[in-house]
């Protein structure tokens, strides 16, 4: 499509009822009560001149651009600031309204640097449009230079990577200001001084790079001229086209523009319409889409024999050829069970579908697993055992209507960005937070937000913590009677558990090391506080306990009533763009496509039907026993989708001899990941910039991934898994990616709506999108859990088996941080490394010091099963006994410290508790060995 | 530096059944088991029956009751 531009209608909708009837320039206009005058003029097709007011911003109503009459009403009142009333009789175009638009107009001018044509925003320029707009002809003050005192020599701020901030161009409009505050909520920007003298600045006077700022892109996004402008427009130019897709870092799942020239992709801009961001982004969406086009894209198939050869490049056909035999003749020699694949969170539903297909339809096992294993696999888990369908309840839009959050082992503003920065627009609001981390997470206490309760837990005690919640819930009457006995079952059993005494606060206090006191004053207000929403991540899943533990939160959420409407809730923040898709595809090896077990024989005759294969009805390995199997030699070939598992699990050392041990590893990615360096094949995948399908996010919205480009490799991943399969003897051909989505469709009952047309016409759905809910479904268990009842379930708190000790004192706990993403494959390639170009090791100054570590000293981090090296970093949001680093880099390989601790139910790993100890290296203990050199005193040097 | 020396269908079994032991042995055993076969892939469950047949060392008491109920 050509550039598209989204209509701004200057002032934010209001909601409610369109009640209001006024006439504005003749025209009868109904809009709700608290619209701005400026917004219906819009909707009516009568746009007001306006340059400091957007849609995305309440009004501020300083440019005055927007003037205009109303019937009655004194002088000329700013059309975004005025609201609507009833019977308003407004006129937005009269000489008088012009005259002082020009006026306006001309002062703006007359300090404004005339070089349009050579402007990067020329074309894109509301500045450039309005003077057109109000007829500017003449600037009776002069203008440039000889416009007496002006700001056209201001400084250029070119150091963040991505923008640049030209001051010169700027006209103090504030709508970076409130962009960053407003949306993004971070407040890094002000005006400073006054009246002349304002100008927009980051922080206290420094550099955009040194300031607060976080890179989202929101004062790019709202500024009308080119102050604020990304740098690769400066470079390339303006885009002339645009097409809609969707992010593909993390489980937001944000919509963008893909803007191009030709097909060259200039930039990435969030989308209005986009159901789970709504205009906003974060750094990485924003910003990072570099290494599509990254010189270290492979982009043929290469082969090898053995690891210790060099890769030697090939055709697809080849490639294609090698790998189907090779898994056909390992299968001849070690059995069908002997070969699996894992699918990948980073690919579209079709190719994550296709390949489950392969492994079940023609490798004739279930040995598919998805890497959801390592991150949400106890979600999937511990919400069908409880609510009976594996996913959140909400759409992302429902915390504006929550009293209090609770936020429980996530770090969504580093981790989930722009829906961290709807969730502070609510606190800011007022809805109180409860933050269960062991770290003091930015959440805690950031602008205008602070924790009401911030329970430190020691980690691995969730399940202790969530119980004595319960037990407050419980013992002191708190619980929603009516909803419990309407729709849940196991409450007697459930109550008679948790109301015992070892669950109270003050039993577990010590285990957790959370304030009796703190803990029931926290579980009071999630209880009476009005509707409350939990909201939690990896910190729970990632734990021996985690499956349990998102039972005790599904307990917590039915005991009290807040589950199946706006505002409450139990929410996983997923990790990757497309976990939730991975697992709805059948990833999981037991369940097929839509969480139906392979054991079912009538959910099994549906496929065997549709494909013309016998599928097996046991389960199949999970990647750790794919490991396992792989080391005890039953396991010889896997084929990994858009995965690095070398660097993304846990326990290193073991991870490498199992893929060692392989007779084949496939590989499909874009580059030469660890995972790789094991590899026989691999075979070249695709950016999200090439794909076409789906996404579906952590609020179960089903987005389209548009492709951008053409694919650099020749071909779609899709195509390439069904040409395995066909030189494997299974004919398996679709036309299209739509026609993939078809066959789900078919075969889903939870997707039974859902078509690339559909997708097309109405943007986005959540499933379930069936006949029973064809505009899909963003709020679940409304009247009625999935299963039924929603059931109670026993959560018995067992502690994990890694403790710390004395050769092993400290607890590790990892996790990833806003610029980063993941293994880092990405971020890594692009400038994003100027935030983070290495893992550090945070550690509480306490334990930093009885080891004589400094701040930035270099240290050897060790746990039972591995070692490595690091830069420590002293924060007091660590609390004392317990440290914290972030697996991005290779070169660090944290995971090699972490352990084969699994979650019991899903074996899900426990990243977030691993005994270590931290010490200086000998290069460093020698630096410190050093007497410090002091100068030389007078007396000295006269000696001498 | 060393990693557990425990096979996996062990430490994986133990982890299961340790979750259950506040339930009565019978219905622990039941609900261990349903777990395995729902979740595990054929030659973990027949390693498991045969760590028991070789004496079952290590393995929790309630597994050991609940793999007896994996048996055809």
């Amino acid at each position: 499509m050509s550039l598209l531009k989204e209509p701004d209608y200057g002032t934010p909708a209001r909601e409610g009822a369109a009640t209001v009837e006024l006439t504005i320039d003749g025209m009868a206009v109904t809009v709700p009560p608290g619209t701005s005058v400026m917004r219906a003029a819009a909707q009516a097709g009568a746009a007001v001149p306006k340059l400091c007011a957007t849609d995305s911003l309440e009004a501020f109503g300083s440019c005055r651009l927007c003037v205009v009459e109303i019937d009655g009403a004194r002088g000329t009142p700013a059309s975004c600031t005025t609201p609507v009333a009833p019977g308003m009789v407004v006129r937005t175009q009269t000489e008088r309204v012009g005259r002082l638009r020009r006026g306006i107009m001309e002062l703006y001018i007359s300090d404004h640097p005339l070089d349009c044509l050579t402007c990067s925003a020329n074309g894109d320029c509301e500045l450039q449009d309005m003077a057109g707009v109000t007829g500017l002809r003449e600037v009776r003050y002069g203008s440039g230079v000889d416009a007496g005192a002006n700001h056209l020599d201001a400084p250029k701020d070119t150091s963040n990577p991505y923008f640049d901030f030209d001051a010169s161009k700027c006209i103090v409009c504030s709508r970076c200001v409130r962009a960053c505050d407003e949306v993004q909520g971070t407040l890094a920007l002000t005006i400073d001084g006054r009246g002349f003298d304002s100008t927009v600045a980051a922080g206290a006077g420094v550099p955009f790079m040194e300031s607060d700022c976080v890179s989202c892109g929101a004062c790019v996004q709202a500024c009308p001229t080119a102050t604020l402008q990304e740098k690769s427009v400066v470079e390339l130019g303006m885009p002339t086209r645009s097409v809609l897709t969707t992010c593909a870092y993390c489980g937001v799942g944000c919509s963008f523009k893909a803007e191009l020239r030709g097909d060259e992709l200039v930039r990435m801009v969030p989308y209005k319409d986009g159901g789970a961001n709504e205009g906003h982004s974060c750094v990485k969406g924003r910003f990072a889409f570099g290494y599509a086009s990254h010189p270290d894209r492979v982009l043929a198939p290469m082969v090898r024999d053995s690891i210790a050869d060099e890769w030697r490049e090939v055709s697809w056909e080849d490639a294609i050829g090698f790998t189907a035999r090779r898994l056909r003749e390992i299968q001849a020699e070690h059995g069908t069970g002997s070969i699996g694949a894992i699918t990948s969170s980073r690919t579209t539903n079709e190719e994550v579908y296709v390949v489950q297909k392969m492994v079940r339809a023609v490798f004739g096992n279930n040995n598919v697993d998805t890497c959801a294993r390592v991150c949400h696999s106890p979600t999937g888990y511990g919400l069908k055992q409880t609510f009976g369908t594996s996913a959140g309840t909400q759409d992302f839009k429902s915390v504006a209507n929550a009293d209090v959050i609770l936020v429980i082992g996530a770090n969504p503003t580093d981790g989930h960005p722009v829906f961290a920065s709807r969730m502070k627009r609510r606190l800011r609001q007022g809805a109180k937070l409860i933050v269960v981390d062991p770290r003091r997470i930015d959440l805690v206490r950031s602008p205008h937000i602070e924790a009401a309760h911030h329970l430190q837990l020691a980690p691995g005690t969730n399940v202790a913590v969530v119980n004595a919640f319960a037990h407050v819930v419980v013992t002191e009457e708190l619980v929603d009677r009516e909803f419990v006995a309407d729709r849940c079952e196991g409450f007697a059993e459930w109550t008679e558990f948790i109301a015992r005494p070892e669950h109270s606060p003050e039993a577990v206090e010590e285990i957790t090391g959370v304030p009796a006191g703190e803990l029931r004053a926290a579980a009071r207000l999630y209880a009476t506080g009005g509707n409350a929403a939990i909201y939690y991540g990896l910190g729970v899943t990632e734990h021996s306990q985690g499956s349990t533990m998102v039972m005790g939160m599904a307990n917590l959420a039915m005991a009290t009533g807040n589950i199946g409407r706006d505002g409450v809730g139990v929410n996983p923040l997923r990790g990757q763009n497309n976990v939730q898709g991975s697992c709805d595809m059948g990833s999981f090896p037991h369940e097929l496509p839509g969480y139906r077990h392979v054991a079912d024989d009538d959910v099994r005759g549906i496929y065997e039907h549709l494909w013309g294969v016998d599928l097996r009805d046991e389960p199949g390995l999970r990647i750790p026993n794919m490991f396992d199997a792989a080391v005890d030699g039953s396991f010889r070939a896997l084929f990994v989708h858009g995965e690095d598992i070398a660097q993304s699990d846990p326990n290193t050392q073991h991870v490498h001899a199992a893929l060692a041990a392989l007779d084949l590893l496939v590989v499909q990615d874009l580059f030469v990941n660890e995972t790789a360096k094991f590899a026989h094949v691999l075979l070249p995948g695709t950016s999200f910039l090439e794909k076409d399908g789906t996404f579906t996010n952590a609020e179960r919205r089903i987005n389209r991934v548009r492709p951008v480009m053409a694919p650099s490799t020749g071909k779609h991943e899709w195509q390439i898994i069904c040409e395995i399969s066909q030189a494997m003897g299974y004919p398996m051909h679709y036309e299209s990616a739509a026609q993939i989505m078809d066959e789900i469709a078919l075969t889903t009952p939870t997707f039974a709506g859902v078509s690339f047309a559909h997708l097309d016409k109405v943007g986005s759905v959540q499933w379930p999108c069936n006949e029973a809910a064809p505009d899909g479904t963003p709020i679940m268990h409304k009247d009625g859990f999935v299963r039924g009842k929603g059931r109670f379930v026993e959560t018995v708190y067992v502690p994990t088996r890694e403790r710390s000790t004395r050769k092993f004192p400290l607890i590790l706990t990892t996790g990833r941080i806003l610029t980063q993403y993941n293994v880092g494959a990405q971020t890594r390639r692009t400038a994003n490394v100027a935030w983070h170009p290495e893992d550090l090791l945070e550690l509480h100054p306490h334990d930093a010091e009885v080891r004589g570590i400094r701040d930035g000293d270099m240290v050897v981090l060790s746990s039972r099963v591995g070692r490595t090296t690091l830069r420590a970093v002293l924060s007091d949001r660590m609390p004392v006994g317990v440290c914290y680093t972030t697996f991005h880099h290779p070169v660090t390989g944290a995971n090699v410290i972490t352990t084969e601790n699994s979650d019991w139910a899903t074996n899900c790993p426990e990243y977030k508790v691993t005994a270590v100890q931290v010490a200086l290296t000998p290069e460093q203990a020698s630096i410190h060995e050093k007497p410090a050199e002091r100068p030389v005193t007078a007396t000295e040097r006269a000696r001498t | 530096m060393s990693t557990t020396t425990v096979p996996p269908h062990v430490r994986l079994a133990n982890d299961i059944a340790v979750q259950f032991h506040h339930h009565t042995p019978n219905r622990a055993a039941t609900e261990i088991a349903e777990h395995i076969r729902s979740y595990w892939e054929k030659r973990m469950k027949e390693a498991l029956l045969a760590h028991i047949d070789a004496g079952g060392a290590g393995l929790d008491e309630l597994a050991v009751r609940a793999a007896k109920l994996l048996r055809p």
